[in-house]
């Protein structure tokens, strides 16, 4: 088994190579693909939408199709991980584990035993415990919201510069499973729950598509971001510009939530109790 | 371009892929495939497709990662084959 899939891979590899072949030069100006649209959208993107970064310019506006398809994919991921994953019915554990912050005794409590008041000495811990460590937690505590800006500035900024809802959503949903890495599962949970998390991801695709729907309302056609210009008070060229970064925020919020939806469920088999 | 870097950074790809299939220890591919990610990213920027070696630094080289450790975690470390 192991040689045909061995022998399969050598031979797909040597046609793609092969394949490889006849594509064209790498920057080769009278390639196909830079000879038919690619000048219009250089040319023309900066008169249209007001979006000096083409890509963001293309990928939102020129393109939106591709990108609520793209969105509504990830969030089809999200929901497929989490239908595949989560496991509802679960057997609590019997035993609740807490350490005395003090003196760092475990103490074990059975099912309908007497809990530790929530401000007081203990704290709950998973069955396999890693001890405190003041200088992961510290140094996460301090660069996470410096991470979260720079991830807000990349969404905001995307049309100026490299980045968008995609790599923005993807750093921010990458801080808080950075806090329940360096935290714990729990922690993170209460603070940013699943159903946060899953209402977050649809109203991003909610948001992308909503949008398209109000531009057919105004008596445009789907996704022509111009028809907002009323809305916005802007002229056409500027509500386009408008337009791409508010389906970027949609986008951003959509990845987001579905990069943590992913990951509660992954690093906890489903049982989000404990992750890793 | 330099051309050098470009040989340097594709030899190195090889070499991440390869290792990532040939590791027995799930972890070290997962860590490996990161390696192989951030490298491609290096290439992305190269050929002047930021948008793309951006979104390959933050998706392949980071939350991939942690999604392949986690799944990593909640199955077997060691690989079979």
């Amino acid at each position: 088994m192991k040689k045909t899939g061995l022998i399969m891979v050598i031979v797909t590899g040597i046609l793609l190579i092969a394949g490889t072949t006849e594509f064209p030069d790498w920057a080769d100006p009278n390639s196909p693909a830079s000879s038919h649209v690619s000048p219009y959208y250089i040319l023309k993107a900066i008169d249209d939408t007001a979006v000096p970064n083409v890509v963001s310019a293309v990928l939102a506006d020129y393109r939106g199709y591709d990108t609520m398809f793209e969105t509504a994919v990830i969030f089809a991921a999200g929901l497929a991980c989490f239908f595949l994953l989560r496991q509802f019915n679960r057997k609590r554990a019997k035993t609740k584990m807490y350490r005395h912050v003090p003196t760092g005794i475990i103490i074990d409590i059975d099912e309908g035993g007497k809990l530790p008041e929530e401000n007081s000495n203990f704290e709950r811990i998973d069955s396999q415990w890693t001890p405190y460590d003041l200088i992961i937690k510290t140094t996460c505590r301090i660069i996470i919201p410096f991470i979260q800006v720079f991830a807000l500035y990349v969404i905001i900024h995307g049309h100026h510069s490299p980045g968008g809802g995609f790599q923005g959503g993807v750093i921010l949903g990458a801080t808080i499973i950075l806090f329940a890495i360096s935290h714990d599962l729990r922690t993170t949970i209460k603070r940013l729950s699943e159903k946060m998390a899953s209402v977050f991801s649809s109203m991003g695709v909610f948001l992308f598509a909503a949008t398209g729907m109000l531009c057919l309302l105004l008596g445009s056609v789907y996704l022509d971001y111009s028809a907002l210009s009323d809305l916005l008070g802007t002229d056409p060229v500027m509500a386009r510009s408008h337009g791409i970064l508010i389906i970027e925020i949609g986008v951003g919020l959509s990845v987001m939530a579905v990069m943590i939806w992913l990951y509660y469920n992954l690093s906890s088999a489903g049982k989000h109790n404990e992750g890793l | 371009m330099v051309w050098q870097f470009d040989v340097i950074i594709l030899t190195l790809v090889i070499v991440c892929g390869i290792g990532a299939l040939a590791v027995k220890d799930l972890i070290g591919a997962a860590i490996l495939f990161s390696a192989y990610s951030f490298l491609m990213c290096l290439l992305w920027a190269i050929m002047g497709a930021v948008d793309v070696a951006f979104t390959e630094a933050s998706v392949g080289a980071g939350v991939s990662t942690v999604l392949f450790v986690a799944a990593v975690f909640q199955t077997r470390r060691r690989s079979k084959d």
